[in-house]
């Protein structure tokens, strides 16, 4: 009889901060040394940071990055599209924004070791969660998004408690199906209306505060596309730090853990089961905040918005952008959506191209594009 | 009922096969081929061009179909899956190249041969009829064919020397390296033979229920949870777990045929209970 050969665990981890984005685990082909993963996981059980004390000119360097980052995004790229009238990117941008939230959720899966093909279905419990609470409720919708969020944390926790006790190929197998699953039931439940959707959603309403509008309602604006370009942009913004402050805590470094020998940790005294329905949760919830603004930019959500093609693309981002890196999905998901995107004019070649340049991608970088920093790094 | 179950057997003999070769990829390799329904597909269309189309004999549109895939299989072994295993500092990375390869077959299917359904001629006409049981000959026929390549399979996976060499890597691949087994080679044959048995799949069913090019996805999730149910990497896990599925859909579209996706819904939701009591699939040993 064939039997299987258990995944080698991936990671002997390094510690050690320099730039931006930050290497939170620079993942080493090693078959996890047992000196290096014992001290990995001691270092996490008792709480330790394992981070080195960063210098001042790397605190500076961070710094500016961020501060980069945010004049990019909130002041560069809308200036850009104001002054040459690209408008419609705002909504390509703004997909972009909401699926590197959704792909940062597999991330984090990915970083307590499991590969999460099943974001797909969280997107969509998300949408359809704030679809039914704003149409059907009159909920508003910014009530609806955390709502939204903790639905899926919530049924995740449910979800997540049984399935995550498969390892390796199983659970990535059993995240697929529920994609699936997810789409079923959206498919066979009254509230969701079957195959014909909810359509037509209200937009989001004003948000006042004693009486002063703080966010303007979105269809009294001239633009909506751009104020959903900021809300998704600043989400996104939000989440991502919230991540990244996440795996630089004591959490993070239980995750890694995790990640490293699960019966090691459990051994160590870490709630093994715990944790990674924790980790889980957090992961839903960002594919359901992700998922609902999503519904809320279309105003329309249907059993197929969210389908497996888009759980492996989650994925795919996390891969694209090097698993290694907090904001490795932030840039897979912009590189592929952007890569689709221009390869529009190929017509008929168009995925034939996209494929074949991600094959090329894999045996060229297989680590992701961010690896090319380590590269930069130990070049001198 | 009779009708029931020998649906469900014919549609298990199918499934087993699909199975066997995804099971043989991931014991071998450690390679989850997201792929597997395509090279389905692809064989199914080999066999439309050979027999539908050049009008040959269908065996030998069948040994086209399976030389076609274990070629294919053989060079994105060599070519693709050994360099980026290599490469990549984690295992997991082949399952983007996997994906890849999906994306790129499926592209391929569709520019070279439409987005059409395409079958072609039965093989034998007639249908067997024994009190209320009916089946069509063709059907039988297939089933046989199926059962026939799940046994020479384990024929030669229990007595041959390649056979025993696979198996050894499946157990350990260090081990067997150690051994004297030259585990590059074997690699190589086994996600040939594995890309082989898709095609022989898609070769047999372009028969009775035709091919088009969007069908890969879907029968790769099929394969993934034949495989789960079995446990991955176990030959008799995948036979069992095909036969199941087989049933389960047989039986499932009888009783709830009103209601169409719910069948889908009902096996998807006992699987993921069942997976919770049993983790590792029917016979699966546990994660190391």
């Amino acid at each position: 009889m064939l039997r299987m050969v258990p995944l080698p665990r991936f990671a002997g981890e390094e510690t050690g901060a320099c730039c931006f984005p930050p290497p939170c685990s620079e993942a080493k082909r090693g078959r996890g040394t047992t000196r290096r993963v014992v001290e990995g996981a001691r270092r996490s059980a008792l709480g330790y940071l394992g981070d080195e004390p960063m210098s001042r000119t790397q605190g500076a360097g961070r710094a500016a990055a961020v501060a980069v980052f945010l004049a990019a995004v909130f002041v560069a790229i809308p200036w850009a599209i104001a002054s040459t009238g690209r408008t419609d990117l705002y909504y390509t941008l703004s997909s972009v924004a909401l699926l590197a939230i959704a792909s940062g959720g597999v991330w984090l899966t990915f970083y307590i070791g499991r590969i999460n093909i099943g974001q797909g279905a969280w997107a969509l419990a998300g949408g359809y969660a704030s679809a039914v609470l704003v149409a059907t409720y009159g909920w508003s919708f910014w009530l609806s998004l955390p709502a939204a969020g903790l639905i899926c944390a919530f049924a995740s926790v449910l979800v997540g408690l049984p399935i995550l006790r498969l390892r390796g190929v199983y659970f990535s197998m059993v995240t697929l199906v529920l994609t699936e699953v997810a789409r079923l039931t959206a498919l066979a439940l009254p509230i969701t209306n079957g195959a014909r959707g909810i359509t037509s959603i209200p937009t989001p309403g004003p948000i006042r505060l004693f009486g002063l509008t703080i966010v303007p309602a979105f269809d009294s604006l001239a633009e909506p596309n751009r104020a959903f370009y900021f809300l998704s942009a600043a989400m996104m913004t939000l989440c991502f730090a919230g991540l990244w402050r996440l795996v630089h805590s004591r959490l993070g470094q239980l995750f890694a853990a995790l990640r490293q020998n699960e019966d090691l940790a459990s051994s160590m005294g870490v709630n093994v089961p715990l944790l990674r329905v924790v980790a889980y949760a957090i992961s839903s919830f960002l594919g359901g905040v992700g998922g609902a603004i999503f519904v809320a930019i279309a105003q329309s959500i249907y059993p197929s918005s969210f389908t497996i093609n888009d759980s492996v693309n989650f994925m795919l981002n996390c891969f694209l952008g090097g698993l290694g890196f907090v904001f490795g999905p932030m840039l897979g998901t912009l590189v592929l959506y952007f890569g689709w995107d221009l390869l529009f004019q190929t017509g008929p070649y168009q995925l034939l191209i996209y494929s074949g340049s991600m094959i090329l991608l894999m045996l060229v970088l297989p680590n992701g594009i961010l690896s090319l920093l380590n590269l930069r790094r130990r070049a001198p | 009922m009779e009708q029931v179950i020998a649906n469900g057997l014919y549609l298990g003999a199918q499934y087993a096969l699909i199975a066997l070769g995804l099971t043989l990829i991931f014991a071998l390799m450690n390679v989850l081929n997201f792929a597997h329904g395509q090279m389905y597909v692809l064989g199914g269309f080999v066999v439309y061009q050979v027999y539908g189309l050049m009008k040959l004999p269908f065996v030998v549109a069948l040994v086209a179909a399976a030389a076609t895939l274990a070629v294919l299989g053989a060079l994105l072994e060599r070519f693709l899956f050994r360099t980026v295993i290599r490469r990549s500092e984690r295992e997991e990375s082949t399952m983007l190249l996997a994906a890849g390869i999906a994306y790129f077959l499926d592209a391929a299917i569709l520019l070279m041969f439409g987005e059409k359904q395409r079958g072609v001629h039965k093989i034998v006409s007639g249908v067997f009829v024994w009190d209320n049981l009916i089946l069509p000959w063709d059907r039988i026929l297939v089933a046989g064919l199926a059962v026939l390549f799940i046994v020479a399979f384990i024929l030669m996976m229990q007595y041959t020397k390649p056979g025993r060499a696979m198996r050894a890597m499946a157990q350990d691949r260090t081990a067997a390296q150690l051994m004297g087994v030259p585990v590059q080679f074997y690699g190589l044959v086994g996600f040939a033979l594995g890309a082989m048995l898709a095609g022989l799949v898609g070769g047999l069913l372009v028969t009775i229920t035709g091919v088009n090019s969007g069908i890969g996805g879907p029968i790769s999730i099929k394969a993934f949870m034949m495989v789960m149910i079995g446990g991955a990497g176990v030959t008799g896990g995948a036979i069992a777990g095909g036969f199941i599925l087989g049933m389960l859909e047989s039986v499932g579209l009888t009783v709830l045929h009103a209601y169409g996706d719910l069948t889908y819904l009902a096996i998807f939701v006992a699987m993921m209970i069942f997976l919770a009591i049993r983790p590792n699939g029917l016979m699966g040993k546990p994660w190391g």
